[in-house]
């Protein structure tokens, strides 16, 4: 066999795929953890501790080589996921007229394109509006920190427009994160061929804890300062 | 029983195709699926029609060679079951019911309902067998010693019939669960060790090459399998293919 062969191969592709999917499962507890200081710690204090979190997130460099690692991962995710979809498609070029998908399997494993995407359309928005903004943007400063504290307040206030807007925006792509994960946590570890007959429950197990508690965090935080800035 | 029937016609690979309708009446519950296309056929031929044409052979759920998507599953609404082996006694009298070709860019129509499956033959030659002559001086079974376990899952792997199904299943039509049971197989025995790495490496690039798509590990393929084949299957073909590579000089 060709050297190269593994590179093209449809299973290093799925390799690739599940240890970015798998990563940025990671990435989301470390995201979260941080974002979860918004309703832990209010008020003043909170608004600093916050500022110098984001401040340590932008600058210590572990964290910098972590945060490349994880653009790089996205990046990747989403380069495969359309390459193997698209591969995919064309392996059917003709479907059927009659086709009962629900028969044999769950909705959520048969639509990771779509939750991708949903999630990627999220994600843009919500580089667009925090990380940008935080790296680039024009940015309040708050006792020598960028004030990214109250950006975010401001982003999800019942005084902004489209604060209700991206509130509901945000519990949607929560949404999708949870089925996406849903199919996808158990999915990375058969894609890496680990299963076995002990271990495998835990697996599921997990990974459907995971896609139910970890994108519903995510959700409680920006509905929480919202109703609290009502 | 009286049913309708909308079947998938197709003169030929460069056909394009299309739906067509026949009623059929007086079905036996009794009569399988097969027996009841053949009742259809009769019938069209003594129209003066061409009759259908379906891929079958042992009728007795052995061969795999009755391929057939019933109303939107592989081998219809039963599971563990071949379509020869579906009995009308699954549908109700009045039922309309869709029956369609594989559908896959790697199993080309042939005619109707018959599709060309031997891409599958293709990935076998690859690399699916073991390299010595097993034509008579068979050794005695028990001269080499097999766990209970592994020799289990390497008759389970083993009783894959080829139909298909699993790839006319998968939304990807991927043919993961077939390769991965004919790389198991041999995987699981003392004499499939020595080309063991060679074999799932060039089967896996066969079935790349057939054209095929990749596992989304969504195990519609496991349910709709008529013969219970499973994802650990799968698993095992991942875990052997990136350690293949990986050792690969
Ligand atoms: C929070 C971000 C994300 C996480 C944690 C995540 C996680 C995962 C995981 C664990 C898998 C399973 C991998 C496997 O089956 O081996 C997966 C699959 C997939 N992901 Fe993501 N993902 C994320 C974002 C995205 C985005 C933005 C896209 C956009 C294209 C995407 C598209 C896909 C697709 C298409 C699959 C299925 C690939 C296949 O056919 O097997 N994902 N994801
Ligand atoms: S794995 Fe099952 S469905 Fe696929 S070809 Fe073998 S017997 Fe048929
Ligand atoms: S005709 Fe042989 S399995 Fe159905």
């Amino acid at each position: 066999m060709s050297k190269s062969g593994i590179l093209k191969s449809s299973l290093a592709k799925k390799y690739a795929m599940a240890l970015t999917g798998l990563f940025l499962c990671l990435f989301l507890v470390g995201h979260l953890a941080g974002n979860l200081q918004l309703i832990f710690i209010t008020g003043a204090e909170g608004q600093q501790a916050f500022n110098e979190y984001a401040q340590f997130m932008t600058t210590f460099p572990l964290v910098k080589i972590l945060s490349y690692l994880t653009y790089a991962s996205v990046l990747f995710h989403v380069v495969d996921g359309i390459v193997l979809t698209m591969q995919n498609r064309n392996a059917r070029p003709v479907g059927y007229v009659k086709e009962n998908g629900a028969a044999n399997a769950k909705w959520a494993s048969r639509n990771m394109g779509i939750l991708g995407t949903i999630i990627l359309v999220f994600l843009v928005s919500h580089m667009q509006s925090f990380w940008y903004t935080m790296h680039f943007g024009e940015i309040p400063l708050h006792n020598g920190l960028k004030d990214l504290h109250s950006v975010v307040l401001q982003f999800f206030s019942p005084e902004n427009a489209l604060g209700l807007v991206a509130v509901i925006g945000y519990v949607l792509a929560q949404m999708a994160v949870a089925f996406h994960l849903s199919h996808g946590f158990q999915s990375g570890f058969q894609s890496l061929g680990v299963r076995h007959a002990k271990y495998t429950p835990i697996i599921e197990w997990t990974g459907m804890a995971f896609a139910l508690l970890v994108p519903a965090l995510f959700a409680i935080i920006p509905i929480f300062l919202y109703i609290t800035q009502l | 029983m009286d049913l309708t029937l909308k079947v998938w016609r197709q003169n030929g690979p460069q056909d394009a195709g299309r739906m067509e309708t026949y009623p059929v009446s007086g079905v036996s519950p009794d009569m399988s699926f097969l027996e009841m296309m053949d009742m259809m056929n009769d019938q069209i031929i003594r129209n003066g029609g061409d009759p259908v044409a379906f891929d079958h052979d042992c009728r007795e759920g052995i061969c795999g060679m009755c391929s057939m998507f019933i109303n939107g599953e592989a081998h219809g609404p039963n599971r563990g079951t071949t379509t020869c082996q579906l009995h009308m006694r699954s549908f109700k009298d009045g039922d309309t019911i869709t029956i369609e070709p594989w559908r896959a860019s790697a199993f080309p129509v042939v005619k109707d309902l018959a599709v060309d499956r031997s891409s599958f033959d293709r990935v076998i030659q690859s690399g699916g067998y073991i390299s010595v002559n097993t034509s008579g001086e068979t050794l005695d079974a028990n001269a080499i010693p097999v766990p209970k376990g592994q020799a289990d899952d390497a008759f389970s792997a083993a009783t894959c019939i080829g139909c298909g199904a699993c790839v006319a299943t998968c939304k990807n039509a991927s043919a993961m669960l077939f390769v991965s049971a004919k790389v198991s197989q041999f995987a699981l025995l003392p004499q499939g060790q020595p080309e063991r790495a060679t074999r799932v490496q060039r089967m896996v690039e066969q079935m790349d090459k057939e054209g095929f798509g990749n596992c989304t590990n969504t195990g519609a393929c496991a349910v709709e399998c008529p013969k219970g084949i499973d994802l650990s299957n799968i698993a095992r073909m991942n875990r052997d293919y990136l350690s293949a590579s990986a050792k690969e000089e």
